[in-house]
């Protein structure tokens, strides 16, 4: 695998995210030269007609959808008459209010938490082995990718079966050892296993951008380092983990997102949000509150929520692959 | 590796081998499970070698399932995201990087901004923008006032007849998710590192900016292409939200919908040799592109982040 020398958010025009938005916002309208090629083509009509496709897709499944999203969160609709009643920001305030947001708001931040955490640790220690060995590297590391494959709904459903109580046969490993496993019934068991399935599902993701990144660490600081006399752990504390630090700090927010939205199929195949609404994180919220409940206000007001979060995430994102980039040597 | 150090190798093959365990136990188990009829699976305690009835299960699974049409809808949907998204974000990478036009930078920000809201955060506004495509267009015609000239004119009511919805249908499972930021950044950081002098020579030469798009870039992006039209083509496979929520027709479904339909729920005990089985087919089309084009799959998912 070769490391990347080029990301592909590399280009993203930061120079308008972090250095305050008026320069960004005058550079907008008029015609600059930023990231345009210093020998390039005339001709408004061609150029509008080749970005088209990707701006009316855009407006359309985008931009209109984002707009309503923002103006039904406040406002009231009767699910039956279609009505729509300005309130404010009274969506918020009951949101906020309500219990079960604010221990869903928990449950997500916990779980994100938890399974980032054990992903890293436990894809770090794969690839800190891999990077260590010269033998069955192709073999170990065709293993380790197969669960990118798998869909989460696919890895829920296995997850589901292994820990099933009744069928399962890990759920009766845990059973004879005299543990009262069950996830269909209590709420800290259905937790732990939506988190084992979310973690098992992404660990491969971390472990190639790890491998990637410990890959390419230069060989010549390593063996000066060796000349020098420091053994192996010492070279590997003092010049593999600084160097490999920015792309950690990369995934760590990479894996949030993942935590926050693509768990989705996961926790839909494994517990539908149960027991008693137990793993039912902020995205499967917006879902039941959406489309099974028919709360259309609140649901649009939890969108808005995690626009928020979404939007830092991002901007996190591009922050961390700056450094990304910026410390390859 | 400077020195040879035994202890060390050691440790890590057994780290590796722990991996790989974590991995495959549960593969193994879902097969052994899929391949045992529902009574012996059933048996405490749980068999640990494989059964002789997986084809026999996976053949239930899939009459039942209608997998034959799902299969064909999966790999419908999921080309044609793949080739729309990289279709589309190539041509505005090209214009973004070799044109210079007014709003060039705006376009690049609306492209950019879409990055930041992914489909989970918006399923119900985006659910009614497919469900009622021409609905923006009806607004717009609404507040210029032009619907009630034409019905004036015509005696036809726009709003009533201009109506189009995209659920069930193989467009609305594919457009709403081609419009992709990630695609036209990879695009355009490799536009920016194509050497300046094949673009002068190309115009010396006359060249017209679309065949220059087509002779002499597209075949230099091809990798970045290849690389990236596996990404697409996981990631498309295994969604689910999006074709959960716009199928309501069971001949639409995607194969990842219909399995997820043969999952048992709660404490219901029958059918996970079935769904156990269902789910073997329903990854391979991803395992195998994944165990076939390893290299290109890991380049294209460190080059776009995604």
């Amino acid at each position: 695998m070769q490391p990347s020398e080029a990301t592909a958010l590399k280009g993203a025009p930061k120079g308008a995210l972090f250095s305050g938005w008026s320069a960004g916002l005058a550079g907008l309208l008029a015609p600059s030269e930023e990231g345009l090629k210093r020998s390039y083509f005339k001709g408004t009509g061609l150029a509008a007609a080749l970005l088209s496709p990707q701006l009316i897709i855009l407006l359309f499944f985008f931009f209109v959808p984002s707009w309503k999203a923002l103006s039904l969160a406040f406002v009231q609709i009767d699910p039956f008459g279609g009505k729509s009643v300005f309130v404010g920001l009274r969506n918020f305030v009951e949101l906020f209010a309500s219990e079960n947001y604010r221990y869903s708001a928990w449950l997500t931040f916990w779980f994100t938490i938890t399974q980032n955490i054990i992903t890293l640790v436990i894809a770090g220690a794969l690839a800190f082995a891999i990077d260590h060995i010269v033998r069955a590297r192709y073999a170990y590391r065709t293993v380790i990718l197969l669960p990118y494959a798998i869909a989460p709904v696919v890895t829920g459903a296995m997850w589901a079966f292994l820990f099933n109580p009744s069928v399962g046969p890990i759920a009766g490993w845990l059973h004879a050892m005299g543990l009262p496993w069950d996830p269909n019934l209590r709420p800290w068991d259905a937790v732990v296993l939506i988190t084992m399935a979310s973690v098992w599902n992404h660990i491969c993701y971390d472990f190639i951008f790890l491998t990637a990144a410990m890959l390419a660490v230069p060989q010549s600081l390593r063996e000066a380092a060796a000349i020098d006399g420091a053994s192996q752990w010492r070279r590997f504390r003092t010049i593999t983990v600084p160097l490999v630090m920015p792309t950690v700090f990369y995934l760590f927010i990479i894996n949030f997102v993942y935590g926050l939205f693509d768990t989705f199929g996961i926790i839909d195949a494994v517990t539908r949000g149960g027991p008693a609404g137990s793993t039912t994180t902020l995205v499967y919220k917006v879902y039941q509150d959406g489309f099974v409940n028919l709360n259309l206000g609140s649901s649009a007001a939890q969108s808005i929520v995690l626009m928020a979060l979404a939007v830092l995430f991002t901007i996190l994102q591009f922050r961390a692959l700056d450094r990304r980039v910026n410390y390859q040597v | 590796m400077v020195e040879r150090n035994p202890v060390l190798t050691i440790i890590c093959h057994l780290i590796l081998l722990a991996g790989a365990a974590l991995v495959c136990l549960p593969l193994y188990f879902a097969f052994v499970a899929g391949s045992h009829t529902g009574a012996e699976m059933n048996q405490v305690p749980f068999p640990l070698l494989p059964g002789d009835q997986f084809v026999e299960n996976a053949g239930k699974a899939w009459q039942q399932g209608n997998f034959s049409r799902v299969f064909f809808n999966s790999f419908v949907v999921t080309l044609g995201i793949v080739f729309g998204k990289i279709a589309t974000s190539i041509i505005a990478a090209f214009a973004i990087t070799y044109f210079r036009f007014p709003f060039r930078r705006t376009a690049f920000w609306l492209i950019f901004i879409s990055l930041m809201l992914p489909v989970e955060v918006r399923i119900l506004p985006t659910y009614e923008a497919v469900a009622d495509v021409a609905g923006p267009v009806r607004w717009a015609l609404d507040v210029l006032g032009i619907s009630s000239v034409i019905a004036t004119l015509t005696g036809y009511r726009i709003d009533a007849g201009f109506n189009w919805s995209l659920v069930n249908t193989y467009s609305g499972l594919i457009f709403p998710i081609i419009a992709s930021a990630t695609a036209v950044f990879l695009f355009r950081q490799f536009f920016l590192t194509v050497p300046d002098e094949l673009c002068e020579a190309a115009k010396l030469d006359g060249t017209r900016p679309m065949k220059f798009l087509f002779q002499i870039l597209l075949p230099l992006s091809i990798p970045n292409i290849a690389a990236l039209a596996i990404i697409l083509f996981i990631a498309g496979w295994n969604q689910y939200l999006w074709p959960m929520l716009f199928t309501t027709d069971k001949n639409m479904a995607t194969a990842i919908v219909a399995l997820k339909n043969f999952v048992p729920v709660g404490d219901s005990e029958g059918g996970w040799e079935i769904a156990m089985a269902a789910s073997f087919f329903v990854m391979l089309p991803p395992t195998l592109v994944i165990l076939f084009l390893q290299r290109w799959f890991a380049k294209g998912l460190v080059d776009s982040g995604k």
